[in-house]
């Protein structure tokens, strides 16, 4: 290994970025463990963003950095994470799409932010605790991102934003892992945090009532409207557009004959357009904001399997670059649920190509 | 080079400091509450403590009420008042916007309870006038509560004025006087003070001990139960040994007040001058209304948390902004309080230095944090802004 690389560490309080910590230090790197606050604890005094309790997470993680022996920060980065990551999310769902704000975290916070203060205090690398491997390619002269090994935590999807610079200077030291190795070598290293949950849901969204989040946040009330078919006859009142999510059956407050799903949202007429299962399904999609990782940009059509959300397989097809840099993705079998916001992921084997979002 | 420079953070224990309180421990360490001779003679530290500490305030021994600490003192002077206005139906309180967390966040407590608070204004030079405070205090006005000086601009409040105000408004003046005390001189019954907060740990005694003076005849209300120590005001144990070496380390910085004011105000003097060559650069607060000690910068497109980290590794400790629970930085209130724009505020040094810094440490700081500050400007994406016109700057 790299004796002497400086890497910063980006602690979550979890396992997970606890046993990168672990791991790096035990290779001989010269490690610092950073916790990014990102949003204010729900207290009394703070009422715009109501959280999980952040102020345990900083504990646990200054506590195993300082097991460990290496330096610890606590990086303020509030600022950042409200424009870069929280108001994003606001306008998206206001814009009638859902987006993956850990997507945007991710690309925003940690690869841009934390790495450009990596290299502004002289480290090397930044390393997280996500399971998903990098490669340098020497046949391309390019970093390659892979999935995890364990493909049941693989976390690739969430990554498709990272450049080639960020790839060269980032560490993920459990992407050869399965979670329950890393639990163990937790335990072996008798890491506070080993039996400690997975992290669910948004962070900055704990109870996942993100509407409410939303109207707490902006201070709007989003106007009532109607449901209403593909023929456009009305079905029913609906709270507020922001309330829904393309794919959704439960939560509707209607006693309809049939099962009802989300299959569009109007910003214009303010209705929500309510169908079956199977009018969910479509071949195609366009996405924008591509980030090719594989390879420059591929010339002609390409087979991949794409992933259209965090939570679903990949499906076979087939994709193209479009004149203006957007690139369609054509499915062999229709996909359900492909959701304006989320974000499409290509990939060739366990290699990630690229990736952008759902337009 | 090794230089430490956050003395408003926390400052090493004298020497004087150190003995007493070890003194204390190997030899005086029976209860005071006991009534056996081991006890008498631990009770007999306690009183002389007393007494040294009133001495140096112009205090009587009676007067002092020993705390865990600058916090503690903050809060049971805020609540005793707040108590009392209760009963005379009097519920509101007036302070400042740029106070310390341990007053503000017993205000924004009062204020759920159903008290008013008004925070005055600072202005851009961190300094409110006791005209101000006059025109503030209403009908129904119980207590005025404003810092001595600010803990990180180092600001100092007329406290004279403003007590001068109070007792003839009859209303009570508590001021936090934690960065203050064993800095710059005293004097609670010549400045009309009720109630005053001071800190051991400021003025290099022990960390974990306070006191809280309140005048005779100011009813405090207890904010810890248990016992009938400190008058049946504080209960606990006393913590004999740190009291003790407080009490030594006040009267050890009472006593060198004049001499190590000018030698620290000589310092920074000279660390402000040198500062101030840095392009793009504010002192904040005013100029010289302040503390022997204390210099506070802004350096307009960088991060404070760099800039902090850098200076650690050329061996320079040094503070920016209010370090929170999670040791994490936010934009300073006390900055914010002066009107600086958020991303201004994040690019905050300050530096508190004493007695032990020397010439040579800060020409080494001035060079350190211009060479620092420069670095951080060539890689910063406002700084590039701030250059091609993108952004405008706040500071010439």
């Amino acid at each position: 290994m790299e004796k002497n690389k400086k890497v910063i560490i980006a602690m979550s309080g979890g396992v997970d970025s606890s046993v990168a910590a672990a791991l790096l230090k035990s290779e001989g790197y010269e490690c610092a463990g950073v916790t990014m606050k990102l949003y204010d604890n729900d207290t009394d005094d703070s009422p715009a963003v109501k959280t999980c309790c952040q102020i345990d997470d900083v504990y646990d993680a200054r506590s195993v950095a300082t097991g460990l022996g290496i330096p610890y920060y606590v990086f303020n980065y509030k600022d950042d994470f409200k424009s870069q990551v929280i108001d994003r999310f606001v306008n998206a769902y206001e814009n009638g799409m859902t987006p993956n704000p850990c997507i945007d975290c991710n690309r925003y916070m940690k690869f841009e932010r934390l790495h450009m203060r990596a290299e502004t205090l002289g480290y090397d690398y930044v390393a997280t605790g996500h399971y998903a491997r990098i490669d340098y390619d020497a046949g391309s002269g390019r970093y390659l991102l892979k999935k995890g090994l364990d493909s049941s935590k693989d976390q690739s999807y969430v990554l498709y934003s990272m450049t080639q610079k960020q790839l060269a200077h980032t560490i993920f030291p459990l992407g050869e892992y399965t979670k329950d190795e890393i639990r163990n070598i937790a335990e072996n290293y008798g890491l506070i945090n080993a039996k400690k949950r997975d992290s669910q849901d948004i962070c900055f969204v704990p109870d996942g009532d993100y509407a409410g989040f939303i109207k707490k946040y902006t201070g709007k009330n989003y106007e009532e409207g109607n449901f209403v078919n593909r023929k456009g006859v009305v079905l029913g009142g609906h709270k507020g557009i922001i309330y829904y999510t393309i794919g959704q059956r439960k939560g509707l407050g209607l006693s309809l004959k049939e099962p009802a799903y989300v299959c569009e949202k109007r910003l214009d007429t303010n209705e929500v357009v309510l169908g079956k299962n199977e009018d969910l399904f479509s071949s195609s999609l366009i996405a924008g904001n591509f980030n090719w990782i594989a390879y420059e940009k591929p010339e002609g059509k390409i087979r991949v399997t794409a992933k259209t959300r965090y939570s679903q397989n990949e499906k076979p097809a087939q994709a193209k670059v479009l004149e203006d840099g957007r690139v369609e993705v054509i499915f062999d079998e229709p996909v359900r649920a492909i959701t304006k916001g989320q974000a499409v992921v290509l990939y060739d084997d366990d290699i990630v190509v690229g990736g952008g979002v759902i337009e | 080079m090794e230089i430490y420079a956050d003395n408003a953070a926390t400052t090493k224990m004298s020497k004087t400091a150190r003995d007493a309180m070890i003194n204390c421990m190997d030899e005086y360490y029976g209860n005071p509450s006991s009534l056996y001779t081991i006890g008498q003679l631990a009770a007999a530290r306690l009183s002389a403590a007393r007494e040294t500490v009133a001495a140096c305030i112009n205090a009587s021994p009676k007067e002092i009420y020993f705390t865990s600490g600058g916090s503690e003192a903050d809060n049971q002077a805020i609540i005793s008042a707040a108590e009392f206005g209760r009963k005379k139906n009097k519920k509101h309180i007036v302070s400042t916007a740029f106070e310390h967390h341990a007053v503000l966040h017993t205000l924004m407590k009062l204020e759920r309870q159903g008290f008013e608070v008004t925070y005055l204004d600072v202005h851009e030079n961190g300094v409110v006038t006791a005209d101000e405070v006059n025109a503030a205090i209403r009908e129904d006005t119980i207590l005025v509560t404003i810092m001595y000086a600010n803990n990180e601009i180092g600001t100092i409040q007329p406290i004279k004025e403003i007590g001068a105000v109070c007792r003839e408004r009859g209303v009570w003046f508590h001021t936090d006087a934690v960065q203050a005390a064993g800095h710059i001189n005293i004097d609670v019954a010549g400045q009309n003070i009720d109630m005053l907060s001071i800190s051991a740990h400021k003025f290099h005694g022990p960390k974990g001990i306070g006191a809280l003076y309140a005048r005779k005849g100011v009813p405090l209300t207890n904010i810890i139960e248990g016992g009938a120590q400190e008058k049946g005001k504080r209960a606990g144990t006393e913590n004999l040994p740190a009291i003790v070496s407080m009490a030594a380390a006040l009267k050890e910085a009472c006593g060198n007040i004049e001499t190590n004011a000018e030698k620290i105000t000589a310092l920074r003097e000279k660390l402000i001058e040198g500062l101030k060559k840095i392009p793009h650069s504010r002192l904040n607060g005013d100029r010289y209304i302040r503390l022997p000690g204390t210099v506070n910068f802004c350096f307009e497109g960088i991060e404070g948390e760099s800039l902090l980290l850098l200076l650690d590794a050329k061996g320079i400790s040094a503070s920016s902004g209010s370090a929170c629970t999670s040791g994490s930085l936010d934009p300073s209130h006390v900055l914010l309080s002066l009107g600086l724009p958020h991303e201004v505020a994040h690019g905050s040094l300050r530096l508190s230095i004493n007695e032990f810094n020397t010439d040579e440490e800060m020409e080494y700081i001035i060079k350190s944090v211009s060479e620092v500050v420069e670095y951080l400007r060539n890689m910063s994406p406002v700084w590039e802004d701030l250059t091609t016109g993108k952004k405008e700057f706040y500071f010439e």
